[in-house]
């Protein structure tokens, strides 16, 4: 995770709240340093984490969580982080038997209405385990992302039910954590990602959005960071409730700062 | 003491039993506070509040209000399985539609207010056509034939995010309502701008700086608050930028004189058109001398004289 992300939302892993859905964006550049953050936030937080990785091969999420502290081989392994690798179980839904519903049933079906077998998984995922001691704080769901979804032929409504129904169990119902990545299309017209990306920024209490600068590519600032607040309990609580920084991706850290004040510059 | 004359939908003008007002609001701005807020006046106005809650849970809808307004709220819960997934039976028939005709039947004459959070989940699941018939259906309700009991007033209040949908749907709904709120704002502080459609007379429109306060109640501002505007440090002086300059800015008595005094040359005055007029007093006073070298050819004729001057 990245100290200075935490300081800019105010949090870290053993006191951050509850119950709260945070949407990550990107346009025009990568965010998934964010995912990656988010990741290791949660895992250090001893939280039971289940990851809908459809983006990516869990070695890459492995390869770039080990340089953020966490071992996701040793997680899976003690049953705190459930892993649902869309890329490799694509291909086991046609050669899998047909018991049970493959959580990524619809790839099979020609008119799939809905993704309550993805909704199901995660709730079997994250369901806390009766009998046991509470090893875990909390449940949290993440996906990687979620405009895939809609790329595999699944409609904009379709997915912002299944996040609903996500919300109602893991928010609401087991008081977790949801982070989720909606790539931004930008210029480029897509109505039913434009839905999707909307939909779930208003059920969101917290959205990152990681913009690439408007000048183009540059060496020393990466980015563009924009933070905002929504839906807070209290309606008078910090109206000036969005933020903007630019980053510097490195290595094994972000570093963070006022627009126009990279070192580089300074 | 807070204004609070914004258009109030629970006392609709008279000759018409139902008022209806959508709100919409946007990412940035969001429309659920003030959804409260109007929920929470309804309710101190005595009447029962019906709330469709298809977006958040009731423990988050109800969360700070206080009780007396919450025994006033009803709230038809589908949030937690609006589409029945979990196959039980505690799903509520006929979905929000279905909830929506069920309190229009009601017995009680009460005034009643519906509250639909929200009208977007609905127009993402329903027909467009049909949930307008709905909606037309509970503001006319009053004017089915051969309908004995006396039914109060119905109020509905919807919410909607405005960028979900696109220009048709949402000109539709606006059609339906009496009253359209649409939130925005600068700077940290909220503007509600309202449109308000009575028949028979001309819309009107008003933009109104508010807030909500802790307990959801509305507080009505002038414009944006002094407080978000950046202020001047009062202790610094202005400084004069007109002192250490190496040319002069300024002008003395004499010299703003000769200068108003003074006439263009190119304008045209009465006694500049005399002078032209004026034949010329005496020859030139300049003369031009001119010493030919050896390579001039000074030819006597005037070159000009086939000229009729």
């Amino acid at each position: 995770m990245f100290v200075e992300l935490n300081n800019l939302l105010n949090t870290t892993p053993d006191r951050a709240e509850q119950g709260k859905l945070t949407l990550l964006c990107d346009a025009k550049t990568d965010g998934s340093f964010l995912v990656h953050h988010f990741l290791s936030f949660y895992l250090k937080a001893n939280c039971k984490v289940c990851f809908v990785a459809l983006f990516q091969s869990f070695s890459h999420y492995n390869i770039v969580g080990q340089k953020l502290g966490v071992n996701l081989t040793v997680a899976r392994e003690r049953g705190q982080l459930v892993f649902l690798e869309g890329l490799k179980s694509a291909v086991d839904v046609f050669f899998q038997t047909q018991e049970e519903p493959h959580p990524l049933q619809f790839l099979r079906e020609a008119n799939a209405g809905n993704l309550k077998p993805l909704f199901e998984f995660v709730r079997e995922a994250l369901k806390p385990v009766d009998g046991g001691e509470a090893r875990w704080t909390y449940p949290v769901l993440l996906v990687d992302d979620l405009s895939v979804l809609l790329s595999l032929g699944m409609g904009a409504v379709a997915v912002l039910d299944f996040i609903h129904y996500c919300r109602a169990t893991v928010c609401w119902e087991l008081k977790g954590n949801m982070v989720i990545l909606v790539h931004d299309s930008g210029d480029v017209e897509d109505e039913e990602n434009d839905i999707l990306l909307n939909g779930v920024s208003h059920q969101s209490h917290l959205i990152l959005r990681a913009e690439g600068l408007a000048t183009g590519f540059c060496r020393d600032v990466h980015g563009q960071l924009r933070i905002l607040w929504r839906r807070p309990s209290q309606p008078t609580a910090q109206r000036d409730q969005s933020l903007t920084y630019q980053y510097k991706i490195q290595d094994k850290s972000v570093s963070f700062f006022a627009k126009g004040m990279s070192p580089a510059v300074l | 003491p807070p204004r609070t004359d914004v258009p109030n939908t629970a006392s609709a003008h008279p000759g018409s039993p139902c008022g209806s007002a959508s709100a919409k609001d946007s990412v940035e701005w969001e429309g659920r506070s003030l959804l409260k807020a109007l929920v929470k006046k309804s309710a101190l106005c005595g009447e029962q509040v019906h709330i469709l809650g298809c977006e958040v849970s009731e423990e988050e809808f109800r969360e700070g209000f206080d009780s007396n307004i919450n025994n006033r709220l009803v709230y038809h819960d589908f949030f937690r399985d609006p589409l029945n997934w979990s196959k039980t039976e505690e799903a509520l028939p006929g979905g929000p539609l279905g909830a929506l005709r069920a309190i229009c039947k009601r017995t009680d004459p009460g005034p009643v207010t519906i509250a639909l959070d929200s009208l977007s989940w609905l127009l993402l699941h329903l027909p467009c056509t049909t949930l307008c018939q709905a909606l037309h259906a509970v503001s006319h309700q009053d004017s089915c034939p051969g309908d004995s009991s006396p039914v109060g007033k119905v109020s509905v209040l919807g919410l909607l995010h405005e960028e979900l949908h696109g220009p048709g749907p949402v000109g539709a709904l606006s059609s339906l309502a009496q009253t359209e709120v649409t939130l925005g704002g600068t700077k940290g502080q909220a503007s509600a701008h309202i449109l308000c459609r009575r028949p028979r007379q001309r819309p009107t429109d008003q933009t109104q700086w508010f807030s909500i306060l802790p307990d959801f109640s509305l507080d009505l501002q002038e414009g944006p608050s002094v407080e978000s505007q950046p202020c001047s440090d009062p202790h610094i002086p202005p400084v004069d930028p007109t002192t250490h300059l190496t040319f002069n800015l300024h002008l003395s008595k004499k010299e703003r004189e000769a200068r108003d005094s003074l006439i263009l040359p190119f304008q045209f005055s009465s006694e500049k058109q005399q002078a032209l007029l004026r034949p010329r007093p005496g020859q030139a006073t300049s003369h031009i001398f001119y010493e030919p070298d050896a390579y001039d050819d000074l030819d006597q004729e005037d070159p000009d004289d086939d000229l009729d001057i």
